[in-house]
């Protein structure tokens, strides 16, 4: 009883909408700067700095009546690829999603070679990903590559 | 062909290579032939460089080809703030194929999205100048008449020289042994190294050319440059390390060839000049071939 009632006071119940769940504690702001959070006008319940085995401190964003479109749920692959979406209707967990990188991004950072005509010039940067774990990225112009430590999201 | 544009070396096969090479040598034969007569071609040099807008533009006039461009900045209007978008695409309405040479990395890439007309890489930045690297290739098919198993030096400045990594990338393909010779501080990078291993391609780095010279049947020098050292004692300590000298020639392989991209500062010694060993001024006289049959390949241009 002691379990749940821990849990009914850290996620209260959604209706519907989305539970973005295991994102590093440190990550939460940059996942809700990358999703536009402050955009959207329904609830939005955050918590931080929760206890979790597999992160030692996760976060959680709970978010009604909104469901991701696919290219929002590759943004948040590139900051926290251990993310985990619950699609929740009537209460119910309808569907699980994994977050995963796709094998090429457009759009969502900058390449981190001050050199590169994606920084001076109005082109959208375009990467292959050439690792997934940790996440490193290959400038489709450049040729050089960007790792997740210098990722600037756009 | 792979792609309408030649903007990294690697956009092209070994099919394409060996089509390039074939047709740099029946252009080595014919130099002067009439196959551009009536088309433009524009050579847009954003950042100045003599050697390779010469050989550019040599190579359009033997083949009757008119030339239109800029030399440098400072004369164009990208001085007044317009874009590369824009330019390309004004200067695409002019002519049948841009040769383009820009200051930023990946410049090419994205004149080549925007285009209508065939782009040349004529080098961006520090990341591709893939004709060089078809003319290097000329170099050595030509003076050791095949590409594959052949043992490598190059020597210099491997980490930031772009033609030594291009050319690394596409000599892969032939199976050959490298030596990496250079200063401490400027090593090839790990990625090279790891391509290198994921491809069961041997090579060993050295600090010391003498090591490696008398084995190579290629010699690869490249400049040292001063201000890619943090401390100025390093460099006065090393610099003398990475000069070829005519007596350090004595042993090495008859069929050895010393190849240079130019220009030479003071790695090569005149005194090695005379040498039967010296390749390099022929090596820039290839480039004319090698960029004669590259754009031909690119406008589809039989000869």
């Amino acid at each position: 009883m002691g379990d749940i009632q821990g849990r009914h006071l850290i996620v209260s119940a959604l209706k519907n909408g989305t539970v973005i769940d295991h994102i590093p504690s440190e990550s939460l702001f940059k996942v809700i700067s990358i999703l536009k959070l402050e955009t959207i006008h329904s609830q939005i319940t955050f918590g931080t700095n929760l206890e979790s085995k597999k992160l030692g401190s996760k976060a959680i964003i709970k978010i009604s009546d909104k469901f991701f479109e696919q290219d929002d749920i590759n943004k948040i692959a590139i900051i926290v690829p251990e993310a985990k979406l619950n699609i929740i209707k009537n209460y119910e967990v309808v569907e699980k999603m994994i977050v995963s990188l796709p094998d090429s991004i457009e759009g969502i950072t900058k390449c981190f070679n001050p050199q590169c005509i994606t920084n001076h010039e109005k082109v959208v940067p375009k990467f292959t990903v050439i690792e997934k774990s940790p996440v490193s990225l290959l400038c489709r112009y450049c040729e050089k590559i960007t790792d997740q430590e210098h990722f600037i999201l756009i | 062909m792979t792609t309408k544009s030649l903007v990294s070396i690697s956009d092209y096969k070994v099919d394409d290579y060996n089509r390039i090479l074939q047709l740099a040598s029946e252009f080595e034969a014919n130099s002067y032939q009439n196959l551009l007569h009536g088309r433009v071609i524009a050579t847009l040099f954003f950042e100045p460089s003599t050697r390779t807008r010469l050989s550019f533009e040599s190579a359009i006039n033997r083949l009757r080809g008119r030339v239109i461009g800029f030399a440098d900045i400072g004369t164009t209007s990208s001085t007044k703030g317009e874009s590369l978008h824009d330019s390309i695409r004004m200067v695409a309405s002019y002519c049948d194929l841009i040769v383009m040479r820009h200051p930023l990395e990946g410049a090419a890439k994205y004149a080549s999205e925007i285009s209508p007309v065939p782009i040349i890489n004529a080098g961006d930045g520090a990341n591709q100048h893939p004709t060089q690297t078809l003319l290097d290739m000329y170099s050595i098919l030509k003076t050791q008449g095949t590409l594959h198993n052949l043992k490598i030096t190059l020597i210099g400045d491997l980490k930031y020289g772009r033609t030594v990594h291009s050319l690394i990338m596409a000599m892969m393909n032939y199976n050959p042994t490298f030596y990496f010779v250079s200063p401490p501080e400027l090593k090839l990078p790990n990625e090279y190294k790891q391509t290198l291993a994921k491809h069961n391609i041997a090579y060993s780095e050295h600090a010391d050319m003498q090591e490696v010279l008398d084995i190579s049947d290629i010699v690869y020098m490249t400049r040292v440059q001063k201000e890619r050292f943090s401390d100025p004692m390093e460099y006065e300590k090393t610099k003398n390390l990475y000069v070829l000298k005519n007596d350090m020639l004595t042993h090495t392989k008859e069929n050895m060839k010393i190849l240079h991209p130019l220009p030479r500062v003071n790695e090569i010694s005149m005194c090695v000049d005379a040498s039967p060993k010296a390749y390099y001024f022929e090596q820039a006289k290839n480039g004319v071939y090698a960029r004669q049959a590259i754009i031909c390949h690119l406008l589809g241009i039989n000869i």
